[in-house]
């Protein structure tokens, strides 16, 4: 049994938002909704300026669905946490408890008229038995046909990894081992360090990991 | 001149120029390379530890989606509203509801219902006029279907969601969620309404703090004396002044998203606005309780406007000794409007 994960390599992201264009492709998702988004830190502060992909993470306890007034979530056995929008009321609870911000709604409106939420299915699908139904309302089953979330699929440098979490973590390894230095999983080099002829070596190999293929 | 054929000799000064120039040019292309680097380094800084601190601790950044608080990676404040909302404000309210049923379950099997101890007159005094009634029985009945569908918002899912297939069960949730949301302002103007005409009735006075001291007729011998309302319809009053107040104020900020509150904001209100709605349900199943079943003669009077000289003088008699000259046989008043309104309506509609 697969438990599917997402990771973003923070050392590779270029905030290309291909994943996001990826995504709105594959789901064909409403007007407004962006199921991915990119964030970017200290944007614009020369030597500081870090983006990340985020999306539904889908938590292992996952609070959207501790909270929903009508527990329309459901977890599946590849670990997804999907939800059924027939059950939806659009309270936006969800949201107001998601750490990842990833629950959209289609509208912001008087008397709390928000549509139904919409999420990142991991390119999953939702409950719908018609494919062509689940489709319309919940975007690309890319899974089902064996294929990996278009998102990451469609990564320009690979920093987007998605599949199961034994796999995604074999290759994020492989990365730290090549890129060979203390901190190279999660930090770089310490901000004092950066200035030194070393550091600024080291600093640029990993830029030039980021053009390889693994 | 370069193009031309050269002497030998001018070649070899040339191939030595060449290895000169070569030397002298090495440390510009270290330094070119370390450039290169440093630009690298500028483009693709790297992760810190201080840039996880960043993430973690919910710092806003930038980013191209709209949604709310997209620009921030983490909220941390979600997991902090989750653990409010589901281990304290929603077992909370089950315990404050079901604790109020309870005593109020034990008081009656203990007290029973307050009977009138005089039989009636037959003689009554108006109490509640047709606007008093109008504002109380509006609010009343709105604040019910609030509170159903407000705890079905909350609790539902605990009980109906098994029993009831997907579609109908989110069919109900809809309904439960839109007539909440779209009768809650309307609710508000009834609260507005009873502040409005009842406020002068309900400064405390002495008279509240013997009739508190008494325990309002419960302790000691004799009923405590009272004006127009007693100390605890007061101390109603003024619960649904505050209480009320907070929950219709909470209410028209989550009714309202399109305002763009924070998530942050919306927890805060929604705690707010589950923990004073489930007081004031807790508080109105009293309420509830005392003005039907708890006292006998009591509920006639909000029905109909008069109650009965018996029923006054026990549980009002300093307001009973006010009106008591204004005091008509009970069949004059209470059948007459009926007797009247039909062959006016009657009269109206040909
Ligand atoms: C008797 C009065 C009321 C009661 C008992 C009540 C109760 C509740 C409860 C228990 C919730 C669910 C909270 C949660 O799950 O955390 C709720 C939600 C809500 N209430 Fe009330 N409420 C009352 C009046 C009002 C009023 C007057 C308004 C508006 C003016 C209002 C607007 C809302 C809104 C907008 C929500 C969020 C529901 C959603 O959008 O899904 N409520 N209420
Ligand atoms: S919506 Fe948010 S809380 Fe729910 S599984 Fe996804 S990331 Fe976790
Ligand atoms: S918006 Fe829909 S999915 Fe989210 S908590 Fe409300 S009912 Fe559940
Ligand atoms: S997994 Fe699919 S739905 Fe989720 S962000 Fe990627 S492309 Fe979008």
């Amino acid at each position: 049994m697969a438990r599917m994960k997402f990771l973003c390599d923070s050392e590779r992201c270029i905030e290309c938002e291909g994943c996001v264009t990826a995504c709105k492709n594959a789901n064909e998702t409403e007007w407004g909704i962006q199921r991915r988004r990119v964030v970017t830190l200290d944007d614009g502060e020369i030597g500081k300026e870090v983006s990340i992909s985020v999306a539904c993470m889908h938590c292992s306890d996952a609070p959207c669905m501790s909270v929903c007034p009508t527990d329309c979530f459901y977890p599946t056995e590849d670990g997804l946490i999907l939800h059924n929008k027939d059950a939806c009321i659009g309270c936006g609870y969800c949201l107001y408890a998601c750490p990842f911000g990833a629950p959209q709604f289609p509208k912001q409106g008087s008397f709390g008229a928000r549509g139904k939420m919409d999420k990142c299915t991991f390119c999953a699908g939702g409950p719908e038995a018609d494919p062509q139904v689940d489709q319309q309302k919940y975007g690309a089953n890319r899974l089902r046909e064996g294929k990996l979330p278009l998102c990451a699929e469609m990564c320009s440098t690979k920093a987007l990894l998605a599949g199961d979490a034994a796999d995604v973590a074999d290759i994020f390894r492989e990365r730290v081992v090549y890129r060979g230095h203390r901190n190279s999983a999660w930090g770089s080099l310490e901000q004092g360090a950066q200035e030194t002829e070393l550091a600024a070596a080291r600093q640029a190999d990993l830029a030039y990991d980021a053009t390889r293929g693994v | 001149m370069m193009r031309k054929p050269l002497p030998d000799q001018i070649s070899a000064w040339l191939v030595w120029l060449l290895l000169v120039g070569c030397l002298i040019s090495l440390p510009v292309a270290a330094q070119q390379g370390a450039d290169a680097r440093r630009e690298a380094m500028q483009t693709m800084p790297g992760v810190t530890s201080d840039y996880w601190r960043e993430v973690v601790s919910g710092t806003k950044g930038s980013t191209q989606s709209r949604s709310p608080g997209a620009d921030s990676l983490i909220m941390i404040e979600g997991e902090r509203w989750r653990e409010l909302r589901n281990t304290w404000v929603s077992p909370g309210g089950a315990i404050a509801l079901g604790g109020s049923l309870a005593a109020i379950t034990f008081f009656y099997l203990l007290v029973g219902r307050i009977k009138l101890v005089n039989p009636r007159t037959g003689r009554v005094v108006e109490r509640w006029s047709r606007w008093d009634r109008t504002i109380h029985w509006y609010t009343a009945s709105l604040f019910i279907i609030l509170a159903l569908t407000g705890l079905s918002i909350l609790y539902a899912k605990w009980f109906l969601m098994p029993l009831l297939p997907t579609s109908v069960w989110g069919g109900f949730m809809l309904a439960a969620k839109n007539i909440h949301n779209y009768l809650g302002p309307l609710f508000a103007l009834g609260v507005l309404a009873m502040i409005v005409k009842w406020v002068r009735h309900n400064f405390f006075n002495l008279t509240d703090l013997k009739w508190f001291l008494k325990g309002g007729g419960l302790v000691g011998k004799g009923h405590p004396s009272a004006g127009f309302l007693n100390g605890g319809e007061k101390v109603w009053f003024w619960m649904i002044v505050f209480v009320g107040l907070t929950v219709v104020g909470s209410g028209l900020v989550l009714d309202f998203p399109n305002f763009g509150q924070s998530r942050e904001t919306m927890q805060i209100t929604l705690l707010i606005h589950a923990g004073a709605s489930l007081l004031l349900t807790a508080a109105a199943f009293g309420h509830i309780y005392i003005g039907t079943l708890g006292t006998e003669g009591a509920f006639e009077g909000m029905k109909t406007g008069y109650v009965d000289e018996a029923w006054a003088k026990q549980h009002h008699d300093l307001w009973y000794e006010q009106v008591k000259d204004q005091a008509v046989p009970a069949e004059q008043v209470l059948s007459q409007p009926d007797q009247s309104a039909a062959p006016t309506r009657q009269a109206g509609s040909s």
